[in-house]
């Protein structure tokens, strides 16, 4: 159930929609041949098409199309073969043309939807408006100069594609499953890299309260500088309490642009709608209207990759995974074929296991992805073989993983050079089964007059004179046997 | 010995093939009578350094037996064009002093075919004009005097500088561009011949953008052959500009002599104005009667939407003139005048930078694309073009090219017509629906009016069809046998 935030005339619920500004992968920018490298030296990725110099003319990038075409197939939504570059008008030095090129009344992408996995395991669609292509602008620096600022235009005229969600989302907890799942689907098609510290992830949040059980939209407030899922989440929190204090003093919400000021935790007027800028939106008379042939999609359609979803429902089928550990493991593509790795033709539980428990475990402590594992997904699934045919002990096993995150050994070897394997001669148990016996008579005569938890200390006895090798199972029989 | 300056193309290039005269001595030639020319405010700089370097460099190549189809021909430039290192200013102060680190693609052919540049050519500013005299670096004299009058005359806008540097023989050939008229109606005022092609035929890259939809560059030549020789150095497909056409390029200067026999003419009834002087209509009357005598069947054709093409033209270029003029915020190049904020420095940099005409065309475009007037204006303009463009695809499915007036009136005094924006811009009347179709025009001279002044035909062809437009209008030439010469030619020759 999503958030209702109880007020002192009611309950309230928010709506919320997203505008996401992904930065496309490509090498060259949306308009022109200039690379788009992130971190480059300031003015370093400018050619004469992104500062605007006079005569100069854009001439569109195919790679753009075909990321924001392989986009909207990943996120289910229709492409639009027919699409417009318009121009949308103002001034900004940081936008040297005076104009953005970007799609209005025509985007390449068209409706779809995605769904969200919620923590308490609930899955929620949300619609997706649209998809368009536009150019990113430069960048704006005010803090290196007492009164000047200065203009960086290595980003101008990067691809964005703007992703605009239904007003489907309800609270912050939803706005960030679909920030994570967006962003999932993005790396997954190698659209985007989903960086938000880097800004190549950038969300604005619309969002209006209502009271619970209204239909009618509340008036929204548009909040920009929102550069993490943390923050959308922030920003939702005061905004909504923010808006729902106004209604309830009985004060109305006005249209705005508000700013997420992330030092002091709250959203700033930016420009009210009186402000707003009539941008002018015109075909760009540079650029002739965009057509794709359905052949040119199908072909894309054919590349793409397993999607988020489809990976999780075939690992709850194939692997008989639960929803939540299959949800862990699909998180990203690498870690997803790290699982598959480790599960090939072994126990699939077992491997998800030792992967979310142990791996994922040790690597979250330290702080490293699963690309940067020490342990190899083929060494790991030789200690989780090790275990499956009884070569060592779970018991054992953990002293070996510990072992191979340390070195980035081999199971086997470990095994081998420690002598670490696992005692089943019935005969060898049987003599330390005996000696434990023999060696405490009080406690056989307080087990046998029904102290029956005195069972696990005979076990850990054994467990302790084999130095933890010898098959448990067998153990635990061998003990049943002489100890009735 | 014979003035190089008056040769055409032809015997340009046959003089320097044998070794008649050098290259060299042909732009040396040029650049004297360039010096005796500055009246004429032709040019905005004059580049003579290049042109010997280019013309030397000529020179070693008719030596080696390896001369480029234009090599050594005198060329102005419309300092519209990008030039590399070569400071461009579009006519405008806004742009004073800028100098280009790139060469426009249309500049870079006829260089690689062996032109030599002489200068950069006056313009109105930023190509918004019908006279010449919105020009930053000041108005063009027209070489043409009346015979009734004194007065100096406009050259026509927007390329007055290439159209009169070309008829006052301190030009060979030059480049002009066409947005609305603005090669056709100099070439007409100034007595030679000007073609725009189609649009998509010469690449924009690199030309400072007036209308992107409309604008395209053309050729100046006191000859129709002369234009035919440029053109074809000119144009091409360029991948660089995204509105160019993937198509060859004709050999026109040898498709021109054909004749126009059998050939369907259309007269468009639209075009007979009430307001049109007795004079242009009887121009067109005998143009009409040369074509006919010479076996090609008359048409009367109509193409309705004409009446709108004027008044839509003045929308969608001045709303494409609003945004692509955007760029010139004083911020990267070019003027900039500090104000105490940003917004203070943008609005200090243009209402400097720009002049009147310019302004106007920006409110007026920014207006029409405003939230409420888009719909009214933009669109309704848009429909009406579309109209425009119906009304020739029809008329061609029944006539080969259309004959019509290149202006309603002869060249008029600098100051004439200044007090009301909309006179001036009724000079585009016949032109405009060229540039709304995208189709090729021309204009030839016909004839002279009672004042002694030069009159055009146009010359309006199918998409593409070049060939068609240069073969009628050198027809034109021939039955005309148009042979006056401005006063400031027949002074200098005396």
């Amino acid at each position: 159930m999503a958030e209702i935030i109880r007020g002192n005339t009611g309950d309230w619920e928010m709506v919320i929609g997203l505008e996401v500004h992904a930065q496309a992968i490509t090498e060259s920018k949306l308009f022109s041949g200039a690379a788009t490298t992130f971190g480059a030296a300031p003015n370093t990725q400018v050619s004469l098409v992104d500062a605007a110099m006079p005569g100069m003319l854009p001439v569109l990038n195919m790679k753009s199309v075909e990321q924001a075409v392989r986009t909207g197939l990943g996120l289910n939504s229709k492409i639009n073969l027919y699409s417009v570059f318009e121009r949308k008008n103002y001034f900004y030095p940081d936008l040297p043309q005076g104009y953005q090129i970007s799609q209005y009344l025509h985007p390449i992408v068209g409706e779809g939807e995605i769904e969200i996995d919620l923590p308490n395991g609930e899955v929620k669609k949300i619609g997706i408006t649209r998809l368009h292509l536009e150019q990113d602008a430069g960048k704006s620096i005010h803090d290196q100069h007492p009164t000047k600022s200065y203009v960086d235009l290595n980003r101008s005229g990067n691809t964005l594609m703007e992703i605009v969600s239904e007003p489907d989302l309800r609270d912050g907890i939803e706005v960030g499953a679909y920030l994570t799942k967006l962003r999932m689907i993005l790396r997954y098609l190698g659209t985007c890299d989903g960086n938000m510290d880097e800004g190549s992830m950038r969300a604005d949040v619309n969002i209006s309260v209502r009271k619970v059980g209204d239909s009618k939209l509340g008036t929204r407030c548009e909040i920009k500088n929102v550069n993490s899922i943390k923050a959308a989440q922030a920003a939702i929190d005061y905004e909504s309490r923010r808006q729902i204090e106004i209604l309830e003093d009985g004060g109305s919400i006005d249209q705005e642009t508000r700013l997420w000021d992330p030092a002091h935790n709250v959203t700033r007027s930016m420009r009210s709608k009186e402000d707003a800028h009539d941008y002018r939106y015109f075909p760009d008379p540079d650029l002739l209207p965009l057509v794709l042939e359905q052949g040119y999609v199908d072909d894309i359609k054919k590349t793409l990759p397993e999607l988020p979803d489809e990976k999780k429902h075939r690992f709850m089928q194939n692997y008989g995974l639960g929803a939540y550990d299959a949800s862990v493991l699909i998180s990203s593509r690498s870690r997803a074929d790290y699982f598959e790795t480790v599960a090939n033709d072994r126990d699939a539980k077992l491997a998800a296991n030792w992967v979310i428990n142990e791996l994922l475990g040790i690597l979250n402590k330290d702080g490293k992805t699963i690309e940067e594992s020490p342990i190899s997904s083929e060494n790991l699934g030789k200690l989780v073989g090790l275990i499956e045919d009884n070569t060592i002990s779970g018991r054992i096993a953990k002293d070996v993983f510990a072992e191979m995150y340390a070195s980035g050994k081999d199971p086997e070897v470990i095994v081998e050079e420690q002598g670490l394997k696992q005692v089943t001669d019935t005969g060898a148990i049987e003599a330390l089964v005996d000696k434990v016996i023999a060696e405490n008579p009080d406690k056989v005569e307080q087990y046998k007059s029904g102290k029956d938890k005195l069972f696990g200390f005979f076990v850990g006895q054994v467990m302790k004179e084999s130095q933890g090798k010898a098959n448990p199972q067998m153990v635990n029989e061998l003990l049943k046997n002489k100890l009735s | 010995m014979t003035d190089l300056t008056a040769l055409s193309v032809s015997e340009a290039l046959a003089g320097m093939k044998n070794k008649d005269f050098s290259a060299v001595e042909l732009t040396k030639a040029h650049l004297d009578a360039m010096e005796k020319a500055r009246h004429l405010n032709a040019y905005i700089l004059e580049t003579p350094e290049i042109a010997l370097k280019q013309a030397a460099e000529s020179d070693k190549r008719y030596a080696a037996g390896t001369a480029l189809p234009l090599d050594g021909i005198p060329t102005g430039i419309k300092d519209l064009f990008c030039t590399e290192g070569v400071q461009t200013t579009a006519a405008s102060k806004i742009l004073e002093g800028f100098i280009p680190t790139y060469e426009s693609t249309v500049t870079s052919k006829l260089f690689a075919d062996g032109a030599v540049m002489l200068g950069k050519t006056n313009l109105d500013e930023f190509a918004m004009g019908s006279s010449n005299t919105t020009s930053y670096f000041g108005n063009v004299v027209n070489p043409w005097k009346a015979n009734d009058s004194d007065a100096d005359l406009v050259p026509g806008g927007s390329s007055g500088g290439s159209a009169a540097a070309v008829a006052a023989n301190i030009a060979m050939l030059s480049t002009g561009t066409d947005t609305g008229g603005s090669i056709r109606q100099p070439a007409a005022f100034c007595g030679i011949a000007g073609i725009r092609p189609t649009y998509g035929r010469c690449s924009r890259w690199g030309v400072v953008a007036f209308a992107s939809s409309l604008d395209q560059a053309g050729a100046f030549g006191r000859s129709v052959e002369d234009c035919a020789h440029m053109l074809k150095s000119m144009s091409g497909y360029d991948p660089k500009d995204s509105t160019s056409a993937k198509l060859d390029v004709p050999d026109f200067p040898a498709l021109i002599e054909q004749g126009v026999k059998g050939l369907k003419v259309g007269i468009p009834k639209e075009y007979r104005l009430d307001e049109t002087p007795a004079e242009i209509n009887a121009i067109w009357e005998q143009g009409i009667e040369w074509l006919r005598e010479a076996g090609a069947e008359i048409v009367d054709i109509s193409l309705p939407h004409t009446k709108y093409a004027l008044p839509a033209y003045y929308i969608v270029a001045p709303a494409e003139a609003s945004s692509n003029l955007a760029r010139y915020d004083g911020v990267r190049y070019g003027l900039r005048v500090d104000g105490k904020d940003l917004a203070e420095t943008y609005c200090k940099s243009r209402a400097e930078g720009f002049g009147d005409e310019v302004k106007r065309r920006i409110m007026v475009g920014s207006y029409v694309l405003s939230a409420g007037y888009y719909d009214a204006y933009y669109i309704q303009a848009q429909k009406v073009r579309r109209l425009i463009q119906d009304d020739f695809k029809k008329a061609y499915e029944k006539v080969d090219f259309i004959l019509t007036p290149a202006t309603p009136s002869s060249a008029f005094a600098i100051g004439e017509n200044e007090d009301d924006p909309i006179k001036m811009y009724l000079n585009d009347v016949f032109t405009v629906t060229v540039n709304m179709a995208g189709l090729p025009g021309m204009s030839v001279p016909a004839g002279l009016d009672k004042r002694g002044l030069p009159l055009g035909l146009q010359v309006i062809g199918r998409p593409f069809d070049e060939v068609t437009v240069l073969r009628a209008c050198r027809f034109i030439e021939r039955a005309s046998a148009f042979s006056a010469k401005p006063q400031f030619v027949i002074n200098k020759a005396a």
